[in-house]
């Protein structure tokens, strides 16, 4: 079965989890580092090509050396440098790491690249692009041979709450009793939906932000029965930020965040 | 429940910086000393991050936080549960003279069965031209192996200027690259679970043997022997040793009679397979640059006896490197 995340356990039994990288991401970050290999080609060629001046055997020699190394090189070289990725896959944020989430070796990197010669036959990718999408991890054959996965780099960047909704004044919590059931009786997964929705509400289309944001006002409405004082002429947007307001920041956590600002 | 996540960020965040400061250094620079001290403070903080994880996965469902902690205990995960040798310091000549023989000896079955599939190919192609010399085009790609080999060594042998003057170095080179870029393709087709591989040593062996054959029967045994002894003692036996890396491969696919899982049994050869190919690699550099600037040069040039005696000399040397550099003594841990 196809997996799109791999869960590793811990012997101290916490699981995290990796998000694997898709065929098409993967083909995509492969064509730019076919771009890059081409592009140093051409360097390597025309700094060889001042050798002619010297000896043209010499010339030769060097770029058919220089051109094997540079196609074989390139992914092992900088596999190794910069942990797991290439120019390709530094730009669409993936990387290569071991399939047990243990540190990346050295021979592991030669053999995944090495087999890339298999992979790629007959054309285009074509024999390592089925098998991964075939395979439950996505691994090509050079993957599968070196227990290697591809994963997706998540933005390393921490949630900033404070923008998000600081410095508005939250009619909701004049009802502390009716916040504090609201903070029971909403689900992490329902608080994760709005914390999201409000986080990415400038992607949105404008007409569908505003049916986004009734309907999820109105499944949070009826978790709990706010009086109309502090709901009145409150826009759905608002509702919801005030929802997330109460759900995600106690009064303990304001002040902790008040005295460590 | 939900954790207040303002302030679980807000009392956590220095310890998460902390260990990813740690991990930056460690990535860095792997070889670094870490006392004892910092070694225990780098698992505290790998066990309290794991912890932060636990928590905030049980208690809150805030996806940008929970992926950073997972992509820090991922890291520190991998530094402290990895238990195979750091690889970042390398040996050269310890790696020459004692991890590659000794990897070669390790799996010497592998390079038997490898030289199985070549010998019948060989017999293969060398009956093939002794009972039907017309399927020469068939069995050779090469069109200069196509013709009659005594009017290929008269040929040669009254050849007065020197054919490959002023292309000897790249000649070389595209001996080299070619022979590794096949090499490297033979150890890949292991994946096949080694049907490419035996395939490909097959193929190496018919075109061998039909040309050995082609040659002893036109009388042209000696010339043959100086032509082809003094890369092919080396050239033969890294292709051979490529196949083995590629047998090595399959063994661990098919997995017959191992108890350990597929990624266990892939995980404890591609290291042995690392090993194998580097070393194919430097032996065809060496039988690029003697094929080049030796093999081509035939009578009176080079009298094949000195050609066939330097080639002896390699293989025996070879085989003495492969049997006995970096044997254990008895007594050597």
């Amino acid at each position: 079965m196809k997996i799109s995340t791999l869960k590793i356990r811990t012997p101290e039994g916490i699981v995290f989890s990796q998000q694997l990288a898709g065929p098409v991401t993967r083909f995509l970050a492969c064509f730019i580092d076919q771009l890059c290999i081409q592009v140093v080609l051409n360097v390597t060629g025309l700094v060889i090509s001042l050798l002619t001046v010297i000896s043209f055997n010499f010339a030769v020699a060097f770029y058919a050396i220089g051109y094997f190394a540079v196609n074989i090189g390139y992914g092992i070289l900088l596999e190794w440098g910069w942990r797991g990725q290439t120019i390709g896959k530094r730009l669409l944020r993936l990387r290569v790491m071991d399939a047990e989430g243990m540190r990346l070796q050295f021979n592991q990197i030669v053999v995944r690249n090495l087999l890339r010669c298999v992979d790629s036959l007959p054309l285009f990718y074509f024999v390592g692009g089925v098998t991964s999408l075939l395979n439950a991890r996505c691994q090509r054959l050079g993957d599968i041979a070196a227990n290697t996965i591809v994963v997706r780099i998540p933005q390393e960047a921490e949630p900033d709450l404070d923008q998000l909704l600081a410095g508005k004044f939250n009619s909701l919590r004049q009802f502390p009793h009716l916040a504090a059931r609201l903070r029971q009786n909403i689900t992490p997964a329902e608080a994760d939906i709005a914390l999201q929705a409000l986080m990415r509400r400038e992607e949105f289309d404008p007409v569908a932000r505003v049916g986004l944001f009734a309907g999820l006002a109105e499944h949070f409405r009826a978790k709990v029965d706010f009086p109309a004082e502090a709901t009145e002429g409150l826009a759905d947007e608002q509702y919801l930020r005030n929802v997330v307001d109460v759900v995600y920041r106690t009064r303990a956590g304001e002040k902790v965040a008040a005295a460590a600002a | 429940m939900i954790i207040d996540l303002q302030k679980f960020i807000q009392q956590e965040r220095a310890v998460w910086a902390e260990l990813e400061t740690l991990l930056n250094r460690l990535e860095a620079d792997p070889d670094q000393p870490l006392s004892l001290e910092r070694l225990q403070r780098f698992h505290l903080l790998y066990e309290r991050t794991a912890a932060d994880l636990a928590r905030i996965t049980t208690y809150s469902s805030e996806p940008e936080t929970r992926r950073f902690l997972e992509n820090l205990v991922a890291r520190a995960y991998g530094e402290i549960h990895e238990t195979r040798e750091n690889q970042r310091r390398f040996y050269p000549l310890k790696w020459f003279f004692q991890t590659w023989p000794r990897t070669f000896r390790r799996h010497v079955r592998a390079f038997y069965l490898s030289l199985a599939f070549t010998l019948a190919g060989c017999a293969f192609g060398g009956l093939a031209i002794a009972f039907d010399p017309d399927a020469k085009p068939a069995l050779m790609p090469f069109s200069h192996l196509l013709g009659d080999p005594a009017k290929r060594v008269a040929e040669e042998e009254s050849a007065t200027g020197d054919r490959l003057h002023g292309r000897k170095t790249s000649f070389a080179a595209e001996l080299m690259t070619h022979n590794t870029k096949v090499s490297i393709f033979t150890l890949a087709l292991g994946m096949t679970w080694g049907v490419g591989t035996i395939i490909m040593l097959f193929y190496n062996g018919v075109i061998l043997g039909a040309v050995a054959v082609d040659y002893i029967h036109a009388g042209e045994t000696k010339f043959l022997l100086g032509w082809l002894m003094p890369h092919g003692v080396i050239e033969i036996p890294a292709i051979l040793i490529a196949g083995q890396a590629g047998l090595l491969l399959a063994f661990a696919l098919i997995g017959h009679g191992q108890r350990s899982s597929l990624r266990s049994r892939l995980r404890g050869i591609s290291g042995d397979i690392m090993t194998l190919i580097f070393g194919v690699g430097l032996m065809l550099i060496w039988a690029g640059f003697i094929e080049s600037f030796l093999s081509q040069y035939h009578e009176p040039v080079i009298p094949y006896n000195a050609k066939i005696a330097f080639g002896a000399v390699e293989l025996i040397l070879l085989f003495l490197f492969l049997a006995k550099s970096g044997a254990k003594k008895p007594g050597d841990s």
